[in-house]
């Protein structure tokens, strides 16, 4: 994208650049680039002692880290994460067709619905949810009091700390990463296209998968991908939600800074989340570079 | 009255759509207006309504730690939205306006704040703070949580950026041409010409640096020393080691800032959006 640049700019005097780009330049460097290069440097050394860590060049983390009970718990992580992703998207998308397709008024009454749990702490929601879910919690006692005005015997739905808890936690404090790029996709799209569609004959359900979905596709993914990510680095939702088996990469991780104190281990597995996290945004991109491409083909 | 048939496009009139659209409504709300409806209910069993009080608002306001918990949180995020605006404003600036060095290095490593998992700069900030520059624990009040600011200006402040310059790119630079061939300093240019033109993404920004600041737990958790607790932190260890109304209470406090800031926000933008709207 070409920028407005003022053409005077270019050979402006050095001061008001460094003036601007100095400090930015310099936290960034200093408060965050340096902590990810020590961490990084951390996870090819091992421990002394109590708290000195040499760094030796090993790569003997990371061997560990690919151990079959670290392997699992990110290949654990990953298939949590991308569950929760699809049923972000099954769940999102009739929502934003629905905002889409609505009159102006609604359209910002619906949107500022869908993003003000967005701006809720995120442990508030979280504890919400579980106070809902928990044993003597609102589904499990209101329940509890149908079955027993029909004189049955009531055991309580174990809805929490187990797997089904923690996806169903991450659909709920992600769901609005995934409606907006769905709704800001659907909302570009040519309308005429999918009235074409329905006038040749076509059903709702087809035009959807054969029009709207290939052609939001680029939002789609967007969307995929911003859900994918925090999803796959959560923390909260397992640990509060979750029982033991249903530990993800970043509760192993912490418990390596916490209580085992092995920061190398802790450091490796930490580099391994962040590698699959840049792995999930440059497939993300190449493939929305395709989609773009392929679509400037036909046109 | 009839109602109208159902025009093709009109997905929003359909009514299995609409059932969809309130029954995501009601799981968003639902254990929300729980949790508030419930901050206000006598019994401490949490379950049935027993009848109305404002005992745990009362409980609340004697509880000393919370109460600190809840003013480092509101002090941590006041510091870092107003650090944050600046730095991130800057940093657009500097690259919308000039030949930045390495720029591409440069905004590459802007965006990794955005995309690392939260988890990962919370442990390196757990050790840069232990063995880098490690902070005294016994500071007086403000400057005590400055290892906390500094963690929270470090993801901030990248947001702020792409807000600001996705606001640049509208501008038109003539503008600040026809400020400096009237006399005007680059630095009078700047604050008279193009500060007012970005006001809506300051705000915008301002108003997320403020609430990613306050929504924080995972890299708080780390950087934070034992002594110092901010509101996240102290909600975390009553949800682990006890469920009371009270924490009901002090959630339903925290929605309400944000509910209200939101609101805020949203006006001043609606305002900004009326007013500048010929030129965006």
């Amino acid at each position: 994208m070409p920028e407005a640049r003022a053409p005077s700019a270019a050979v402006a005097a050095k001061g008001p650049l460094w003036a601007t780009f100095g400090p930015p330049a310099f936290w960034l460097v200093a408060f965050f680039l340096v902590p990810m290069a020590i961490i990084w440097a951390y996870s090819f050394g091992h421990t002394v002692g109590q708290t000195s860590i040499v760094i030796t060049g090993s790569l003997a983390n990371y061997g560990r880290a690919i151990a079959p009970i670290y392997l699992g718990i990110l290949g654990k992580s990953f298939s949590i994460a991308t569950l929760t992703t699809l049923l972000c998207a099954v769940v999102g998308f009739p929502v934003a067709l629905v905002i889409t397709f609505a009159p102006a008024r609604a359209k910002i009454w619906l949107l500022m619905a869908l993003m003000l749990p967005f701006w809720i702490n995120l442990l508030i929601r979280t504890y919400a949810l579980m106070a809902v879910l928990r044993t003597r919690g609102f589904i499990n006692t209101s329940l509890a009091a149908l079955w027993n005005a029909f004189g049955g015997h009531f055991t309580p739905l174990p809805m929490l700390h187990n797997g089904f808890a923690v996806v169903l936690g991450l659909v709920y404090v992600n769901l609005p990463f995934m409606v907006l790029p769905l709704y800001t996709a659907l909302d570009r799209l040519d309308r005429s296209l999918i009235e074409a569609s329905l006038d040749l004959g076509a059903g709702h359900f087809r035009t959807m998968m054969n029009i709207v979905v290939p052609l939001a596709l680029p939002g789609i993914l967007s969307g995929v991908l911003i859900t994918l990510i925090p999803a796959l680095g959560s923390y909260l939702t397992p640990d509060l939600m979750g029982g033991a088996d249903n530990q993800m990469i970043a509760n192993v991780i912490e418990r390596q800074f916490k209580r085992a104190n092995d920061w190398p281990f802790g450091a490796a597995l930490s580099f391994m989340l962040m590698y699959m996290t840049l792995i999930a945004i440059a497939v993300q991109a190449w493939v929305g570079r395709r989609a773009e491409k392929r679509k400037a083909r036909a046109a | 009255m009839s109602p109208q048939p159902i025009a093709p496009l009109e997905y929003h009139r359909r009514w299995p759509l609409r059932a969809w659209m309130g029954g995501v409504l009601v799981f968003l709300y639902a254990p929300l207006l729980v949790l508030v409806v419930f901050s206000f209910n006598a019994s401490k069993r949490n379950i049935l309504w027993t009848g109305f009080t404002l005992d745990w608002y009362r409980r609340l306001a004697g509880d000393a730690d919370l109460l600190t918990a809840f003013g480092n949180s509101l002090t941590i995020a006041a510091v870092s939205t107003g650090v944050s605006l600046v730095l991130g404003t800057l940093a657009a600036v500097a690259l919308w306006r000039f030949r930045v060095p390495m720029r591409g290095a440069f905004e590459g490593a802007m965006a990794l704040p955005i995309v690392v998992p939260e988890i990962c700069m919370g442990v390196a900030m757990l050790v840069f703070f232990a063995k880098v520059l490690p902070w005294p624990a016994d500071m007086v009040w403000p400057l005590s949580l400055g290892a906390i600011i500094i963690a929270h200006i470090s993801f901030s402040f990248p947001f702020v950026a792409v807000v600001v310059r996705a606001r640049l790119a509208s501008f038109n630079a003539e503008q600040e041409e026809a400020a400096r061939d009237l006399g005007a300093s680059e630095w009078r240019a700047f604050i008279d010409v193009l500060v007012p033109h970005l006001r809506p993404a300051l705000i915008s920004g301002a108003l997320l640096a403020f609430t990613l600041s306050l929504d924080d737990f995972v890299i708080t958790f780390f950087t934070a020393g034992p002594e110092t607790t901010t509101f996240p932190v102290k909600v975390y260890s009553m949800v682990r080691f006890s469920v009371t109304p009270e924490v009901n209470a002090a959630s339903t406090l925290l929605i309400l800032i944000t509910v209200v800031m939101t609101a805020i926000g949203m006006k001043l933008q609606g305002k900004d959006a009326a007013g500048l709207g010929g030129h965006g």
